[in-house]
């Protein structure tokens, strides 16, 4: 599975970019790693790749700045290190970063539940499911 | 490999592909075989769920996800019966005159393209919605554009028992929404036109069209193709390309015309565009009723930029946001209270700006962003603010700005926050659906790759009828003229029949 090695840093990642993820149970952890898991399925192998080396930048860059590897961060100095890699010059970094917020996003707001818990309620019956 | 024989193939169902076999069919009766390939499946009614990532990956090239070379912006189009007018909103337009005369396509007038486009605008059901089924977050759009004395206007949309779900980006799951899908691939498959889904052209020649299809897959959604899994050779007379923007220069590249036709993927434009979404305090009725119903286009020569309500699914809004954390999930959590705006450049064809196939034939779009877009996008990005603020808004999220959240308070200080705006490629979510160029009509090889019939040049037998064949941004939505593209490339043929059949 293209998380496994990654996962920890994987759900550090998650509970940055998505702070209402730290409320997840183990199913829904699972269910969200499912969706990505699943779309990083249908990419090609080489984009794999690239979000695995991506993730262990992740987890090490920060030693060079904070002595401590990302998992081992408090939120404040985790958001500063997504927030470096956001905003990098570089634009390949940028698009890296992009990628990987993407897959947080689609695993997490991907799932039914994600979408009750922020009230969206569209229904294919429209106006008369308003009642 | 299989071998099979018809007169027509058309290679795509979308806007472009689904009218010429439409138009093509009562040849069904003389004996013309007519046959339609379309890469993407062919779901039924029941499979419409408006569940948004299994209907994006069931509807969508790549599940929607498809990337230009450099990842900075993601192109949204359809792979399925219907193409894109299984995914759009519906929104039908006429060609503006000013663009039809700026593209200066010899044979081409404004006035032949509005009365085909006229002729597709009844039968698709045309009209505008009623009042009593306009949501708030369409209301609010109205409102703040009346409070500042702009020029709001309404979309036609082709609906036809329009329940209100909002769910037509991800294929409308009662059947109101009159593409291809519902209206002219009906019409034509009941004239005896055969449409073969799952079937994707690899390479044309003249004469030969080699196609193959796939599996259904194990956990996919739609019908099994009606043709056996595998690779076909298909003898063919006449052959019309409709596979967008994208794939219909991509096919004709892989096949080696490239040389011949040098103008093949350049011109590409797509109306790069970014979604701009705002917080009122008291919930709106926002995922119920027709989500795209008003525009604002009086912008569109003076500053290059086109708005439009929207309203978007959990996980695509969240993407189209910038930034992450507590700013981003602030937004989110407030889902029933948000209004939201597309915000759409009007960008123009370029040297840079192509699409190309890599060693394997697979499409490549290159796509940089012109600083006449950067701009457009930014001064639409404030005049939305504005619109939110005049309708009540509380905070407004804007990709572009430094700090991405703008309160009420800061009203006055748009233009100082336009001043100090960055685009960063990379970090604003930009994505794109109307995907135009790659195949311009013009008046030779070395200005375009056909006519202004989309017969491509120094080819007889080989057509092109779709968003491909527009030589610059249209600067509008697009389908309407596609269709009456796709008419007037349908009547070149019926009346070059004796020759070509």
């Amino acid at each position: 599975m293209p998380l496994e090695m990654d996962g920890a840093v994987f759900r550090a990642v998650v509970s940055t970019v998505v702070p209402e993820s730290v409320d997840l149970d183990a199913q829904g952890w699972r269910d969200l790693e499912l969706v990505v898991e699943s779309l990083l399925r249908e990419r090609p192998e080489n984009l794999q790749r690239q979000l695995r080396f991506f993730l262990r930048v992740i987890q090490w860059l920060p030693v060079l700045r904070f002595g401590r590897p990302f998992t081992s961060l408090n939120q404040a100095s985790r958001t500063r290190v997504l927030g470096y890699l956001q905003n990098h010059p570089i634009q390949k970094v940028r698009v890296g970063f992009w990628g990987l917020r993407t897959l947080v996003l689609a695993g997490y707001y991907g799932r039914p539940e994600a979408a009750g818990s922020i009230g969206y309620a569209a229904s294919p019956r429209g106006w008369e499911a308003l009642g | 490999m299989k071998r099979l024989s018809y007169d027509i193939v058309i290679v795509g169902s979308g806007a472009g592909g689904g009218t010429v076999a439409q138009e093509l069919s009562p040849l069904c009766r003389q004996g013309v075989r007519i046959v339609v390939l379309e890469k993407g499946p062919r779901l039924r009614d029941d499979e419409f769920t408006g569940r948004e990532l299994e209907m994006a990956a069931a509807l969508y090239e790549d599940g929607g996800g498809f990337l230009t070379a450099d990842g900075t912006m993601t192109l949204a189009f359809g792979s399925a019966y219907g193409g894109s007018t299984a995914v759009y909103t519906g929104t039908s337009m006429l060609p503006p005159e000013r663009i039809i005369r700026h593209w200066n396509v010899p044979g081409l007038t404004h006035d032949d393209l509005v009365c085909r486009a006229k002729k597709f605008m009844a039968e698709n059901n045309v009209h505008l919605i009623e009042d009593g089924l306009i949501n708030q977050n369409n209301r609010l759009f109205v409102e703040g554009c009346r409070k500042l004395g702009y020029d709001v206007q309404q979309f036609p949309v082709n609906i036809k028992g329009c329940r209100g779900s909002s769910l037509c980006n991800l294929g409308c799951p009662n059947q109101a929404k009159q593409g291809t899908d519902r209206v002219q691939l009906p019409r034509a498959e009941q004239n005896g036109v055969e449409v073969v889904t799952r079937c994707e052209a690899l390479r044309i020649s003249e004469k030969i069209v080699t196609a193959r299809v796939a599996a259904k897959p194990a956990d996919g959604k739609g019908e099994p193709s009606t043709w056996e899994p595998g690779d076909y050779q298909i003898d063919a007379k006449v052959m019309v390309v409709c596979a967008g923007a994208v794939n219909t220069p991509a096919l004709l590249l892989r096949s080696g015309m490239g040389q011949r036709l040098p103008r093949v993927g350049h011109g590409f434009t797509t109306h790069p565009a970014f979604i701009m979404v705002a917080e009122h305090a008291t919930p709106i009725t926002n995922f119920v009723g027709h989500p795209k119903s008003f525009y604002l286009d009086q912008f569109a020569e003076s500053e290059r930029f086109v708005l439009e309500t929207c309203m978007y699914f959990p996980f695509i809004t969240a993407k189209s946001m910038a930034g992450f954390g507590p700013p981003h999930s602030g937004f989110m959590r407030a889902f029933p209270r948000l209004q939201m705006i597309l915000v759409l450049a009007c960008d123009e064809a370029n040297s840079y700006n192509r699409v190309t196939v890599d060693a394997n034939g697979r499409p490549v779009v290159h796509y940089r962003f012109m600083p006449e877009a950067i701009r457009g996008l930014i001064r639409g990005a404030i005049t939305s603010a504005k619109i939110f603020f005049a309708a009540g808004a509380v905070r407004v999220h804007m990709p572009v700005a430094r700090d991405t959240t703008i309160e009420a308070r800061d009203t006055d200080r748009l233009e100082e926050i336009a001043a100090e705006a960055e685009f960063k490629p990379g970090k604003v979510p930009v994505s794109a659906a109307h995907l135009q160029g790659g195949c311009a009509m013009g008046s030779g090889p070395d200005d375009s790759v056909t006519d202004s019939y989309g017969r491509v040049h120094g080819m007889p037998w080989l057509y092109v009828a779709d968003a491909s064949l527009f030589p610059n941004s249209l600067e509008i939505n697009p389908y309407i003229t596609i269709m009456a593209l796709a008419d007037r490339a349908a009547q070149s043929i019926r009346e070059e029949a004796s020759a070509l059949l």
